[in-house]
């Protein structure tokens, strides 16, 4: 591998992220699956790094999956896209940071369809206001949260509490990264590093101690692909997918995946039990899975927060491997104790994958 | 005296046609940009069908135009018209009232880091068609290894291709592939040696014979298909992913090497000399011919006259017909001018 040939890629694929005044708009699912990483990422933003980040309760979804299981037609998705621009304007912002790989997918893909059929812009503009009497402008700049964390990732640094350096051999972490398919793959210059080599969340890596790991299937779907999974008798095939990319990282003895899309996360860590249990397979060490993150989690964990307020007792995986390489001080006994300290009870243990 | 004739491109084209010009009677003048003479073929190993050594063709090409004025590391800073013709400032401070000019500034060669998947410049053994003629004319080169044991070709890389920019065939890279194809397996004959084309347009002569003979005699696969992505194993090898579109099924295989066939694309030729002597540019990027057909060579301006892949996409032999037809044509226009 010619690292020099990636850095050539990656200089010609940088994006212009202002540093503050966001307007950020949530997930439909992230909360859901991994409930403490939009949390985190407003704690970053706001308490560690004093950045102005605005949100609304009338924000709602951008219709992104309904759109990608082609349920809803393109037109529909933009007046929806339409109106989450008219609060971002009402609010006052011009900045616009969603935490879906999806949502800013659709955003991207929407804005460059106006850019190029500004007649479609007009007409949408038109849906909205006989919709709901709002008018709007288009964002100024349009960033993912991860590339927020990306571009403030060195100010994370500076505030490390742990690395991503194993603290008993003083090497660096072999960290996998995965980008959502909607981050960069249908527009490169989107995306921090383009759609190829991807470097929002290597950068993130190097920055923060770790060594990133390329892998022969890296580019790979996680396996969630939208139909793929939702569409019930598909799902032997997510699986697969899912499996082939275990298969391919599994010799360069991963020590965690960090993720930025709301899916991928998702079924990187629970399609490893589903593996596990079809066909006794681990991909960590000593009978473990290999610990999968997102952004917002990996970034808590390096600040110093902990683990089970970051949310990490809801990973299928269990990540305390990652926590001891690190050097993380965690209460194995607070593991399932709720915010009020109440015993939250112990999910029952799967049999072919090791779990704390 | 015989009037002045300038040459723009010491290329194939430029070459042939100074040579004719010289049989005509003219000490033509040849401005090359690079420091050598022969242009890209030049840096060729040997050429199809035949297997015809490169050196030894332009070393007599270049034998031939003992008495043209060559300058070589040059280029045309200042093109204006006259009354006479057209005034030539060069970069080495000559300056050259010419009667008549012939562009032959050629092509350049697609840049395979443009297509990203496939990763040139970024994988260890990923090289073009260009650094494999290199490496047969015998520089080292340490991507490719000792003794390969699969080697893949990938067609069309940077042809056919809108995403790239060019939607014209490079028409020499299928023939070319399939040349180095046999060269490869001349050289390791154990290796498997696979081609992904989209299709093969293998027009001229001997072309299709050469390519039986690349199945039948060598055993080189060909795989109609195009490369998906490109990666890394553990062990430095490429992984490539491909659909084979005769079988209707998706493949994957790990190769030692893997030469990508850079297409032809127009040449930069300087915006400025193109704007001085108001020239046009085709769809395609080329310089636009008077017409495609019956004035191929002719640019539409009194005077300028074209030879080779400055219009397009060619072959040795039709740059080679090309030249001496434009020879020709100033011949002509001097004559009766």
């Amino acid at each position: 591998m010619i690292y020099e040939g990636k850095q050539k890629i990656w200089s010609d694929y940088q994006k212009e992220i202002p540093d503050d005044h966001w307007y950020y708009v949530r997930s439909c699912i992230r909360q859901n699956f991994f409930p403490a990483s939009e949390r985190m990422f407003t704690e970053i933003t706001q308490k560690v790094l004093g950045k102005d980040l605005y949100e609304t309760p009338y924000h709602t979804t951008c219709g992104g999956i309904a759109y990608h299981a082609d349920t809803i037609p393109q037109e529909t998705v933009m007046t929806i896209i339409a109106r989450q621009f008219a609060l971002m304007t009402e609010a006052g912002y011009e900045n616009y940071c969603p935490s879906c790989i999806t949502s800013f997918g659709n955003y991207a893909e929407t804005l460059e369809t106006w850019r190029e059929f500004p007649e479609l812009e007009a007409r949408i503009r038109e849906n909205l206001w006989k919709a709901c009497k709002r008018e709007f402008n288009k964002p100024k700049y349009l960033a993912h949260s991860s590339d927020l964390i990306y571009h403030w990732r060195e100010e994370i640094r500076k505030r490390a509490k742990h690395l991503l350096i194993n603290r008993e051999t003083g090497e660096p972490l072999r960290i996998v990264e995965h980008i959502g398919c909607h981050y960069a793959k249908m527009f490169p210059h989107k995306g921090v590093g383009g759609a190829e080599y991807p470097y929002v969340l290597a950068g993130m890596v190097e920055s923060w101690g770790g060594q990133v790991i390329d892998y022969p299937e890296r580019r790979h779907c996680c396996g969630y692909g939208f139909r793929q999974y939702h569409v019930k008798a598909n799902r032997g095939y997510s699986v697969s997918n899912t499996h082939k990319k275990f298969e391919s990282m599994e010799p360069f003895h991963p020590d965690a995946i960090i993720t930025n899309c709301p899916g991928c996360p998702y079924f990187l860590d629970r399609w490893q039990y589903v593996i596990a249990e079809q066909t006794g397979k681990t991909y960590g060490e000593n009978g473990y899975g290999i610990p999968v993150f997102t952004y917002e989690e990996l970034a808590g964990l390096v600040l110093g927060y902990d683990p089970w307020d970051l949310g990490l007792q809801l990973h299928q995986v269990a990540v305390e491997p990652l926590l001891n390489k690190m050097g993380v001080e965690y209460d194995p006994k607070a593991k399932y104790l709720g915010l009020n300290k109440e015993d939250l009870l112990r999910p029952e243990m799967p049999t072919s994958i090791k779990c704390c | 005296m015989k009037e002045n004739v300038v040459i723009i491109g010491g290329g194939v084209a430029g070459l042939e046609a100074a040579k004719q010009l010289l049989a005509l009677g003219y000490q033509p003048f040849v401005v090359e940009k690079s420091d050598h003479l022969g242009g890209h073929v030049a840096q060729w190993h040997k050429l199809f069908p035949d297997l015809t050594p490169t050196k030894d063709l332009i070393k007599k090409m270049i034998s031939d135009i003992k008495g043209a004025n060559v300058f070589l590391e040059t280029q045309v800073n200042n093109f204006s018209r006259t009354r006479e013709g057209y005034s030539l400032f060069l970069s080495n401070g000559i300056n050259i009232a010419a009667k008549a000019v012939l562009v032959a500034s050629g092509f350049q060669l697609f840049d395979a880091a443009k297509k990203e998947e496939y990763g040139y410049g970024v994988y260890d053994h990923v090289i073009t068609n260009a650094d494999l003629e290199a490496y047969f004319n015998g520089n080292k080169d340490k991507r490719v290894p000792r003794s390969p044991k699969a080697i893949g070709f990938v067609h069309c890389v940077g042809s056919r291709d809108l995403k790239a920019g060019n939607s014209q065939c490079s028409k020499v890279c299928c023939m070319t592939a399939v040349k180095q194809a046999i060269e490869m397996k001349e050289r390791y004959s154990n290796a498997e040696v696979y081609c992904f084309y989209m299709d093969l347009r293998l027009f001229g002569k001997k072309y299709e014979d050469f390519y039986i003979n690349a199945q039948r005699d060598f055993g080189v696969h060909f795989i109609r298909g195009r490369v998906s992505e490109v990666s890394e194993t553990m062990d430095g090898r490429v992984q490539v992913k491909a659909e084979d579109t005769l079988i209707g099924k998706p493949l994957k295989v790990q190769l030692d090497l893997l030469v990508l066939m850079s297409g032809m694309s127009c040449n930069a030729l300087s915006q400025n000399l193109v704007k001085q002597a108001k020239l046009e540019i085709d769809s395609d990027g080329f310089l636009k011919s008077e017409d495609n057909i019956y004035s191929i060579i002719e640019s539409g301006r009194p005077g300028i006259f074209y030879a080779g892949a400055c219009t397009g996409t060619k072959t040795v032999p039709e740059t080679v017909a090309e030249a001496r037809a434009a020879a020709l044509a100033i011949h002509e226009y001097i004559a009766e001018n």
